[in-house]
């Protein structure tokens, strides 16, 4: 059987002349594809879910009803800038290891990780606590749209921190290289979408109900 | 032109590639394959199982209903049979079996060494399984989902519907939402990916196309449902807020969300439906398929628009009459493609010389029944009608139309055509002529009747009737002809045991197919094909004589591919070579995920949530113990 790093031979492949790559990166992968339609329909999920707000919102005479404020905007901006800016970082190691590498790989990761961290923990030790003085899940239907958009999309930055945390480990151990990386493409292709999707629970969760 | 095959070179490389592709046999190897063929295989004989369990709840129905003020179920009982009976047909017979037939003929008619995400294949299968013994198990303590297929709110709330009912309903779909995203996704980068070279975009099978159709739509569709779950779950068990009026939530949003993925959910069920008869067609009229650009297009059309219908399912609800207006007008648009693949049946029937097979009279039935479901659709489309007779037996005699036609017919007509290239034995032809009938005669008196009791106004749904009220002989006759169609199927089902006892062999190709999966032997090896064809036609069986032979010779274009457990992967458009993959082996954790998540959502559903976290971590390790590489040529 042939190894992991030559390619196969002219007479393997059984056409003369013949020679294609053993392992493909970007489209010519499947992995590639795979998230792609992942994502679509992630990003399904997530527009079906704010259509869902804005239905419920224009139901209701007002909106945040009850005499509950519209949410401070100071911490979702800091929260948004460390999102965001954690997607240079993961940017800057997929660009690394496609051309080899793999120091700037794992620091970029390893980078991305904390400040997606630093978004969970933040949200989860400051902004919940300080919005459920206010409100619950439970206290009408803002509470619950509030924490279940919200939720959702924290729920998907814990994946994107697993999945990047396996990754992590593969590549300490130095399974990626220039031409095997799909798991890394991949990672950074779901990690921009969940900083995309925040721009969208920016904007309707915490921006529009000052409108 | 035709080379022919040396035996010498074509079983050494035959022997060199079972070296590489054959599992040995033993339980750990039987929940780790992922060879699509027997994946398929799963999916269908577990969907056809859950055919009888659903049959075996409408024959219960339909005898509660033979005559005025039977008590043979309770009221209870028969929300739950009803319920469970949709729920069974849709998600547990008709997906599955027509994702069986995808699995196990995608790749063979594409001519590839398996699906592009394997693992990811049985895990759908492990998954659905699971799901099936969780929405199953509510039987068990006599809580079944009792309130729809559509599960309107408020009666689905906490509030009306207190038992844990409904939780197995939307925990289970949720649950069963994992299966079908991920069989989508698969069959739609196989589709793409995973083609013989050659094949261009204008060269896949019909079939093919319909299951990209269908694929698609789960993607697009799907996540309405399952959402419309999770938020009826965190509703009914953790007090939210989004159907409830007195919380400042709307019932009509659960409609709105139900209807986003149930309209489509009609074309998923109807779409390969549809591809197997353009499958069937061509084959049995000996000419290729009049129109096929017409009926790609017509097919990704339906699907397209079958995303801007919804409201239709809403007419009575009370929406604004500019609302109606468009989506009535959408509803009639449906039928413009779904009407031209109907004439382009026709055209090649007509065209042809067709021999009248038992597949054959399945696709006539087919077409013959969807014909008047098309027509009592377009009938609903009209706003005045619809509000008439929604939630009438009208409706119920039109739905039957529509989805036993374009799902139950085609997929007895495919048993036949395609049973003998996955037993490697024919079926028996009387038999199969004598089921049609029986199914066919058996449905028509099952469900014309219903028209009538509609506009005799019927309501759907209701566990009995008076006497006198002149539904009675309608309703007698409904349930003759229903146990009259059930005894069609089970001779289909004889058929199937019989001609794998005794039926006579198939050999590669015994109808003189046009598509690659008669290029290879009857039941296909662990590897499809002895060589990957070159492909140069839309009907390359037909019209590649040297394919004739069941390996193309490199010469001619074949690749052998014997470097490793490989496939190629080819460009989208024009089916280029571009790489060659290494294909994961045989893995037990896709199983282990799937029993871990089957414990999870038990525990969910019991509210046991330590053992609840326990399960999650659990789904955490095993997905990790499936990603973990073991061969250094898997794929990273």
């Amino acid at each position: 059987m042939a190894g992991g790093t030559h390619e196969l031979t002219i007479a393997e492949t059984g056409m003369p002349g013949e020679v294609l790559p053993e392992h493909g990166v970007g489209p010519r992968s499947f992995g590639w594809w795979g998230m792609v339609w992942l994502i679509a329909t992630e990003a399904t999920l997530f527009a079906l879910l704010l259509a869902s707000y804005f239905y419920l919102r224009f139901q209701s005479p007002e909106w945040p009803p009850e005499h509950i404020e519209a949410p401070a905007l100071e911490l979702p901006l800091i929260m948004t800038a460390i999102l965001w800016s954690s997607s240079i970082p993961v940017h800057i190691a997929e660009k690394g290891i496609e051309k080899g590498h793999q120091g700037r790989l794992k620091w970029g990761l390893a980078l991305g990780w904390l400040l997606g961290a630093a978004f969970l923990v933040i949200t989860v030790a400051i902004e919940w606590p300080e919005t459920l003085h206010e409100f619950t899940p439970r206290t009408n239907a803002y509470g619950s749209m509030f924490f279940t958009v919200t939720g959702f999309h924290l729920s998907h930055v814990l994946v994107g921190l697993s999945v990047s945390a396996f990754a992590q480990v593969r590549a300490w151990q130095g399974a990626f290289d220039e031409r095997k990386h799909v798991s890394v493409q991949n990672f950074a292709m779901y990690w921009h979408f969940v900083d995309i999707v925040w721009l969208f629970v920016l904007l309707s969760i915490y921006v529009s109900p000052h409108f | 032109m035709t080379t022919v095959v040396e035996p010498d070179w074509k079983n050494e490389l035959s022997a060199e590639l079972d070296e590489t592709w054959h599992s040995p046999p033993g339980l750990r190897e039987w929940i780790s394959t992922v060879d699509h063929k027997r994946i398929g295989m799963r999916y269908f004989y577990l969907g056809m199982v859950f055919f009888v369990v659903g049959g075996v709840q409408s024959l219960l129905i339909r005898m509660q209903l033979a005559g005025p003020d039977l008590d043979l179920l309770s009221p209870e009982a028969y929300n739950q049979l009803f319920t469970m009976h949709g729920i069974t047909m849709m998600f547990l017979f008709a997906m599955p079996v027509l994702s069986g037939f995808g699995n196990y003929f995608v790749p063979l008619m594409i001519g590839a060494r398996d699906m592009a995400f394997p693992r990811l294949n049985a895990f759908g299968f492990w998954v659905l399984l699971g799901a099936g013994i969780f929405m199953y198990s509510s039987f068990a303590i006599g809580q079944a989902p009792n309130n729809g297929w559509f599960n309107y709110l408020p009666l689905a709330g906490a509030e009306f519907t207190p038992g844990i009912n409904i939780d197995f309903y939307s925990l289970g779909l949720i649950f069963l939402g994992i299966s079908s995203t991920g069989g989508a996704i698969n069959f739609i980068v196989t589709i793409l990916k995973l083609r013989a070279p050659g094949m261009t975009l204008n060269r896949i099978p019909i079939f093919v196309w319909g299951e990209l159709a269908m694929a698609l739509q789960i993607v697009f569709a799907l996540p309405a449902l399952t959402l419309g779950a999770v938020l009826l779950t965190l509703e009914r068990k953790f007090g939210f807020h989004f159907f409830d009026e007195a919380g400042g939530g709307d019932p009509l949003l659960w409609q709105h969300l139900f209807w986003v993925f149930g309209h489509p959910e009609v074309y998923i069920v109807a779409l390969p439906g549809f591809g197997i008869a353009s499958a069937i067609i061509p084959t049995w009229c000996r000419r290729p398929m009049v129109g096929y650009t017409y009926i790609v297009i017509g097919e990704l059309a339906v699907a397209l628009v079958g995303f801007g219908v919804w409201v239709h399912h809403m007419f009575s609800v009370g929406l604004s009459n500019i609302t109606l207006s468009f989506i009535s007008l959408a509803s009639f648009m449906v039928v413009i493609p779904s009407g031209l693949q109907v004439f382009a049946w026709l055209a090649t029937l007509v065209s042809g010389r067709p021999k009248l097979s038992s597949a054959m009279w399945f696709v006539l039935g087919f077409i013959m029944i969807f014909v008047v479901g098309g027509v009592t659709g377009a009938m609903f489309a009209a706003v005045t009608l619809d509000q008439a007779l929604t939630d009438s037996y009208f409706v119920v005699a039109h739905l039957h139309y529509v989805l036993v036609g374009s799902a139950v017919f085609p997929i007895f007509a495919a048993i036949y055509h395609w049973g003998p290239k996955m037993t490697g034995r024919l079926l028996d032809e009387r038999l199969g002529k004598v089921s049609f009938w029986l199914m066919f005669i058996g449905f028509n008196v099952a469900f014309f009747p219903q028209h009538f009791l509609g506009l005799l106004g019927m309501p759907r749904r209701v566990y009995t009737y008076q006497e006198g009220v002149g539904w009675d002989a309608h309703n007698l006759a409904s349930t003759i002809g229903a146990f009259v169609l059930a005894l069609g199927a089970l001779v289909t089902m004889v058929n199937w045991y019989r001609s794998k006892q005794r039926g006579a062999v198939a050999g590669n190709d015994p109808w003189n197919g046009e598509t690659l999966e008669w290029y290879t032997s009857s039941p296909p090896p662990h590897y499809n094909f002895v060589t990957v064809p070159t492909i140069r036609s839309r009907e390359p069986m037909w019209d590649q004589p040297e394919l004739a032979g069941g390996a193309q010779a490199p010469p001619e274009g074949g690749r052998p591919l014997t470097g490793g457990h490989v496939t190629l992967s080819t460009s989208l458009l024009d089916a280029r070579p571009q790489a060659i993959v290494h294909m994961p082996h045989a893995t037990p954790w896709p199983f282990y995920f799937s029993v871990a998540l089957t414990v999870l959502f038990f525990m969910i559903l019991v509210e046991l949530w330590y053992i609840a976290v326990l399960a999650a971590v659990a789904s955490v390790m095993t997905m990790v113990g499936w990603y973990w590489p073991r061969h250094e040529t898997q794929e990273t």
